[in-house]
């Protein structure tokens, strides 16, 4: 576990933290805690462009990407300084971030020429937003059974059925998207994966509200939408390899460890400055305990963390690291904004606009979206299953 | 960890699953001490004891992330032997407190395994802060003279020497407390077994009536002793979370194992949700704990101010991952995890004993907050 960083590399940390002091956006243009897709007014998505757009002319933005492609090649320890920088000096997160992580990285592995060329420069810029269209109305953990149909006609692909639970599909210009073009065939042979530009004819987005009251996913409708062929990535019917060789890409997107580190200094500093039965809520015995074990777990993911960075750089493969990861860090924010929620007592209700309001109601709806994350990208026990059967070797059920 | 320490895991590994099978464990724990001359003669061999002992007394000299991996394999091998109790807490002592005198006449007897040592710190109170210490010496013709007794005390009938915490000043405080070498044969001494449901590690009473020793038994100096049981304490957090990480994953293996041959309703138990879920869920808790203990036990070196913070997150955590595994893994053998004869129950009340030792979950979750500074 061998983790001391180059002299280059603290290097590179002071000149990230120095830009960020000077370049990072007033707060009142975004969110806080804006980890959803909800961006509710126009004036944010454009300041969200704006701001990935500035990080990434400063060189700060999927700087893990090959230089052909408009990275910079840069070593995972690098990485993750930049992710462990942008997240504790609370950097707005990245509009384009499902393009950044899932898309950007397929098309490298599996895109044409052309379709690299069209769509990674604008990834990069912010200048295109995607979004995923993976989850349908009767195929959430199972997935494969999507429905969606895509019929090839001459030159293009004709489109009909339904995505559901699509984050950012209001704001997207683009979707990467699987869809079935053999109903013959068992359920996984079947499936394509293609990219479907938004503005084309015959998509409908209809934002769903969340329980956070927030509408950051949306149900998305196609009727005979015409995709061109040649926005299929891999090859026809080879759709869920394609998918799966990014799915640990979004489990690692979805189980930052620090973002976890964050919520917990945020829990910190919640119950240091909070009374509970009269005195400091972090003299209370019981909270004292949760807390302490709430970080004791977060600690642990950090190290882990590390350890799977290090396995990484030293060629040791990643095994079901991401689904481990996915289970545990989902949980342990949630975990961490319920003992939030035990310091603030009847506070804990009050929303973002509510007199004497905490920390603008971030953590009651933080509460609910790590819920929603515990849910997303394959639910807990979707993961206790990949685990069991990938990691322990434990036979799949019927 | 680096090449070396692999190899000393894997090593360990391979000698143990030889030497230290189930079955061995068995047949070992069934003696009156749980002590096997034989095993533990091999164990010098590997040259276990001197891990800890700087290589000018005969020891290997290594550190605490190598005592770390070690106890990962024994701890998954539960095999009786005093390494714990003698290798490393007692070692670790006369490491820190010990005068030139008294290591060079104790470090190279501990490293050939002539002398297995332990530590007496445990008292009626079964307390770890200064207050717990109320054994009091008189002071003597001859040095100093002690009448009262010790609990818990590890490995004692098989001992050769002990550490004795005792307190020779006034008050309660940390001031007041002082490290004795006791010899097993001063006149004086009876250890009588404590019998726990761990039988492959036993916990003896130590006491002592009207027991003698000279004014050189003072290990660390007078009044000094308090320090070094404190960092004993960061050492055996370390040690016990190591062995409880080994244990764990033997433990969930042996489930897994189980459920992948075991049939019910025509298929085997691990294709059932409710089966795999539960495996799972361990092997989740596992995986993580494992950096948080090789992260604490580099610390003891690499990272000394946070040291006594990351022992206690460690010991917390392998504490509880233990413990509910070992559970989860009876829960999966069903019936035949109940019986004496299925081999499971021994890695459940170790699990049961290591959460205990040396503090709780609980005692070392407050000290997780007290060291965070809340």
């Amino acid at each position: 576990m061998d983790l001391t960083h180059s002299e280059e590399d603290e290097a590179f940390r002071r000149a990230l933290k120095a830009w960020l002091r000077k370049h990072m956006p007033k707060r009142s243009t975004y969110v806080d805690g804006g980890d959803d897709f909800s961006y509710d007014d126009p004036r944010r998505v454009a300041a969200a462009r704006a701001w990935q757009r500035t990080l990434y002319k400063a060189g700060y933005v999927a700087i893990g990407w090959p230089k052909e492609f408009g990275g910079q090649g840069a070593s995972i320890v690098r990485q993750t300084i930049l992710n462990e920088e942008l997240i504790l000096n609370r950097a707005p997160s990245l509009i384009g971030a499902m393009g950044l992580q899932m898309v950007g990285p397929t098309l490298i592995r599996h895109g044409t020429p052309e379709q690299q060329k069209e769509h990674l420069p604008k990834i990069l810029t912010a200048d295109e937003i995607w979004c995923q269209g993976y989850s349908e109305p009767g195929s959430g953990s199972d997935l494969a059974s999507l429905k969606t149909r895509a019929v090839i006609d001459g030159d293009v692909f004709v489109v009909n059925g339904q995505k559901v639970w699509t984050s950012a599909a209001h704001l997207a210009d683009w979707m990467f998207c699987l869809v079935r073009t053999d109903v013959d065939a068992p359920k996984h042979k079947g499936i394509s994966y293609v990219l479907i530009d938004m503005k084309t004819p015959g998509i409908e987005v209809r934002p769903l509200k969340q329980m956070t009251g927030e509408s950051g996913f949306n149900e998305v409708f196609f009727n005979d939408v015409r995709v061109p062929r040649t926005n299929l990535v891999g090859k026809l019917n080879e759709g869920w390899q394609v998918a799966n060789s990014t799915l640990h890409f979004e489990r690692n997107m979805l189980a930052s460890t620090t973002r976890t580190q964050q919520l917990m200094n945020d829990l910190v500093a919640l119950a240091q400055r909070r009374t509970r039965n009269g005195a400091k809520a972090t003299r209370d015995p019981v909270i004292r305990q949760r807390m302490a074990d709430v970080l004791i777990r977060t600690e642990a993911m950090k190290y882990h963390a590390l350890k799977q960075l290090s396995d990484e750089i030293h060629g040791r493969p990643p095994g079901i690291g991401a689904s481990i990861n996915k289970l545990v860090t989902t949980e342990l924010n949630h975990d961490i904004c319920a003992v939030a929620l035990e310091v603030l007592g009847n506070y804990g209700q009050l929303r973002r606009n509510a007199p004497h309001v905490e920390d603008k109601g971030a953590w009651p709806k933080d509460h609910m979206f790590t819920l929603g994350l515990i849910i997303g990208g394959g639910t807990s026990q979707i993961q206790k299953n990949i685990i069991s059967e990938r990691g322990l070797g434990l036979p799949k059920g019927a | 960890m680096t090449a070396d320490q692999q190899l000393l895991a894997d090593s360990a590994r391979e000698f143990l699953a030889a030497e230290s099978s189930p079955t061995t464990v068995r047949r070992i724990s069934e003696d009156e001490h749980a002590f096997s001359p034989e095993l533990f003669r091999k164990i010098v061999e590997q040259g276990w004891t001197g891990l800890l002992v700087p290589e000018q007394y005969g020891g290997l000299g290594l550190e605490m992330l190598d005592a770390a991996v070690l106890l990962t394999e024994l701890g998954r091998s539960l095999t009786p032997a005093p390494i714990l109790s003698s290798a490393v807490l007692a070692t670790s002592l006369l490491c820190s407190a010990g005068s030139a005198a008294q290591r060079k006449q104790w470090l190279p007897k501990l490293a050939s395994g002539e002398v297995i040592a332990t530590v007496a710190w445990l008292e009626e109170g079964d307390r770890l802060d200064p207050g717990g210490i109320l054994l009091k010496p008189r002071r003597a013709r001859g040095g100093l003279r002690l009448s009262g007794s010790k609990l818990f005390v590890m490995d004692a009938e098989i001992a050769h020497l002990f550490v004795v915490a005792v307190r020779t000043g006034t008050g309660a405080g940390e001031a007041g407390v002082s490290l004795l070498l006791v010899p097993r044969d001063t006149p004086g001494i009876t250890v009588t077994a404590l019998p726990s449901i761990d039988v492959t590690r036993r916990v003896y009473e130590v006491k002592f009536d009207d027991v003698t020793v000279p004014p050189t038994a003072l290990l660390g100096g007078e009044g000094k002793g308090w320090k070094h049981l404190a960092r004993l304490l960061d050492v055996a957090c370390v040690a016990i979370a190591a062995e409880s990480q080994g244990g764990a994953e033997r433990a969930l293996h042996m489930a897994v194992e189980y459920a992948k041959v075991r049939e019910q309703f025509g298929r085997v138990i691990g294709s059932f949700q409710a089966v795999k879920h539960i495996a799972a869920e361990c092997f989740s808790e596992i995986e993580p704990s494992r950096s948080l203990v090789w992260y604490a036990a580099w610390a003891q070196h690499g990272s000394p101010r946070d040291a006594s913070r990351a022992a206690s997150m460690a010991k917390a955590r392998l504490s509880d991952v233990y413990s509910r595994t070992t559970d989860r893994s009876v829960q999966i053998h069903g019936g035949i995890g109940f019986t004496w004869e299925h081999d499971i129950h021994f890695w459940f009340k170790r699990a049961r004993c290591n959460e205990a030792a040396f503090g709780d979950p609980a005692f070392h979750r407050e000290r997780v907050a007290q060291l965070s500074g809340w």
